[in-house]
């Protein structure tokens, strides 16, 4: 089995499912003669031709807007925003027609789409090229929001997405890109979308993470019995697997690198103290970047959730 | 060194029936007898239906509703020319294009009445639920125009906007990856004169809206909105076109909103009775039926005929609109996704 990175096994992922099905098509900026700018498209302008790996002028609503009319007439787009922070200005696209055409249409059209994006702080990276912004998307109800945290899970995931009767924001963790080596089976293999997965088991206390934060999170619980939920699906996310967790071991640490304020930990928290407030022993703790805006690269580690403030944090619930 | 003029162009207006019903005979277009006279049904069906729905509302049995009175033949000229596999992409002020495809009427009243199953397109008609935020459908006509390529079909993709629409940002990126690709797009722009309360020169410094096309490599064509030959000439050419893989064309057509922006506008407050009055001398199926009466085509009992015909036809529209059960509450939640979230099956407790 091969040892792959997250690029590689989303590129390996797009390869595979554009194989076994023609209706499949990648559109994005300098997605096809460049192969991407991370290499996640790469070879792939080769194999299957500029009509099916469409180098867009750049133009990110256009991008957004034109996968919605080839989803309607029946192709399954996988169109790439080349930064998070670069699709503002698709929103309108995103949320006023790729979420509603199912719902406005009855049914008749629908947007089978995977929107896959670049995001996160880590890399000392320029202005808005550190955005973690999934909660806006997670707020709109028609669209889905995934997010890997491995490079067998991103293979898995993006072949649900792209299978997926709706949207789909695939948001690609850029600290990861390179980081970890993994085995990733060839052939196909899906993750469910909207469950999430307990990556380890423990009793004391429940940390739930995603993307790149989940190996700070998994850093930061050693020495403590401690379950780690890898959340994978933001919207919908897998209610089921989180309180059951938290009725187990009644405390909670949220990690995510976004601000706190109306971060999606917001709403697990909000969920835990609706339907699970009678098993807490501690307050629900949220260790998140902060409410201001991702500075560069010279104060980028000071915002970004640190294995300190993560620990700190779980010493914090264990005092109860 | 040198200075010279390395690209230049032209706009080429099209006119073929006059305001006294004199046509053009070396421009105009293959019709039939038969053809112009459902061309003319339609604009008086569409005149009805207009009325009936602003009575409809004042009667507080539409909402808000956006009406067509004087852009009848922009309308239905560039309709009348599509086949059905055609793919359309409108705006929210395309009640007449709907209506000229075969669009159940009462399921147009049935939206503006509040009630989303309107838009439930019927499966043998290739049109999208109008566009509410302006110039956005542009994209959609580009995308579905880029698979209609890759999958090799004849398909063309038709989009419908207003001179508003032009200075969207949707607008220039929509025009701007038609051309690259030259796409088997159609922009079609009603260019009825106000978005709202903003006058079209307030829009736009360009001269003509058609000119902005030549920007994007389109070929751009101005025609009278309100000739629904021109329209009509115009259109069969665009498609004509994109079917031959001659990539996308714009046609602004040149006409007047006489009415409201909606039924919750007052337009009174910022243009002219006399600008209004001198558009109403413009209208485009008073010079049709000129053009008729002058062919032979046209007597009072037909007219007499054709109106009962269209006022049946608005009747029986209403009398199924309002024998419609109103929606359940439970539909608010059966097309978000495909299926119902864990989180949604909850919610629908409440009902």
């Amino acid at each position: 089995m091969p040892k792959l990175n997250m690029v590689q096994a989303i590129n390996l992922a797009l390869k595979e499912e554009m194989k076994r099905d023609d209706s499949i098509v990648i559109l994005g900026e300098d997605v096809g003669r460049d192969g991407g700018v991370f290499r996640t498209t790469e070879g792939l302008y080769g194999e299957f031709g500029a009509e099916r790996v469409i180098d867009t002028p750049l133009s990110e609503s256009g991008i957004i807007g034109a996968a919605i009319g080839m989803a309607a007439y029946g192709l399954r787009p996988v169109a790439e925003i080349q930064f998070m922070g670069f699709i503002y200005s698709a929103i309108d696209q995103t949320f006023s027609h790729a979420a509603r055409i199912r719902y406005r249409s009855r049914g008749r059209y629908t947007c089978p789409m995977v929107i896959r994006t670049p995001y996160g702080a880590g890399v000392k990276a320029l202005e808005l090229h550190s955005e973690s912004t999934e909660a806006f998307f997670c707020h709109m109800p028609g669209i889905k929001v995934v997010v890997p945290s491995t490079p067998y899970h991103a293979k898995g995931l993006l072949i649900s997405s792209i299978r997926d009767p709706d949207p789909v924001i695939f948001l690609e963790a850029m600290r990861l890109y390179r980081l970890i080596k993994e085995d990733v089976p060839e052939g196909e293999y899906t993750i469910p979308l909207g469950k999430a997965r307990i990556v380890q088991e423990g009793n004391d206390v429940t940390v739930i993470s995603w993307g790149s934060m989940l190996h700070r999170t998994l850093q930061s619980v050693e020495g403590y019995d401690a379950e780690v939920i890898d959340l994978m699906t933001l919207s919908p996310f897998d209610e089921e697997t989180l309180l059951n967790s938290v009725k187990k071991t009644g405390r909670v640490v949220i990690v995510h690198e976004a601000p706190k304020t109306c971060g999606f930990g917001a709403e697990l928290s909000a969920t835990i103290a609706e339907d699970a407030m009678l098993y807490l022993k501690a307050p629900i703790l949220r260790i998140t970047g902060y409410d201001v805006l991702v500075p560069l690269a010279k104060l980028e580690d000071h915002y970004v959730p640190s294995v300190e403030r993560i620990r700190k944090a779980i010493e914090e619930v264990m005092k109860y | 060194m040198s200075e010279r003029i390395i690209e230049s162009f032209q706009i080429k207006r099209i006119e073929i029936l006059d305001e006294r019903g004199d046509a053009d005979e070396t421009l105009m277009p293959a019709l039939s007898d038969s053809d112009i006279r459902r061309i003319y049904e339609l604009l008086l069906l569409l005149r009805t239906f207009d009325q009936r729905a602003l009575k409809l509302q004042r009667e507080g049995r539409l909402g808000t509703y956006a009406p067509i009175l004087g852009q009848e033949a922009s309308q239905v000229g560039s309709a009348f020319a599509f086949e059905k596999t055609d793919w359309i992409f409108p705006s929210y002020r395309e009640s007449g294009v709907y209506i000229t495809i075969g669009y159940p009427i009462h399921m147009i009243l049935q939206y503006w009445a509040g009630d989303e199953r309107g838009l439930k397109i019927p499966d043998d008609l290739n049109v999208l639920p109008i566009s509410i935020p302006v110039g956005t459908q542009t994209l959609h006509a580009v995308g579905t125009a880029m698979a209609s390529k890759y999958r090799k079909e004849k398909t063309a993709a038709i989009t419908y906007f207003g001179d508003g629409g032009t200075s969207t940002g949707d607008f220039h990126e929509g025009l701007n990856i038609a051309g690259v690709f030259q796409l088997p797009v159609i922009f079609i722009c009603q260019n009825n004169q106000w978005a709202i309360s903003m006058p079209r020169s307030k829009q736009s410094a360009s001269k003509t809206l058609a000119q902005k096309a030549y920007g994007y490599g389109i070929e751009g064509l101005q025609v009278d909105g309100n000739d629904v030959f021109a329209v009509y000439k115009a259109t069969e050419y665009a498609l004509r076109k994109a079917r031959q893989g001659e990539g996308p064309t714009f046609i602004e057509c040149v006409t007047y909103r006489i009415a409201d922006h909606t039924t919750a506008d007052d337009a009174t407050r910022y243009r002219s009775k006399e600008e209004v009055e001198m558009w109403k001398t413009k209208d485009p199926m008073q010079r049709l039926k000129l053009f008729m009466e002058k062919k032979g085509l046209w007597t009072a009992q037909y007219q007499h005929e054709v109106e009962e015909k269209a006022t049946s036809m608005i009747d029986e529209a209403v009398k199924t609109l309002e024998s419609i059960e109103p929606p359940q509450p439970r539909e608010m939640f059966a097309y978000i996704y495909e299926k119902l979230t864990p989180r949604q099956t909850k919610q629908l407790k409440d009902f």
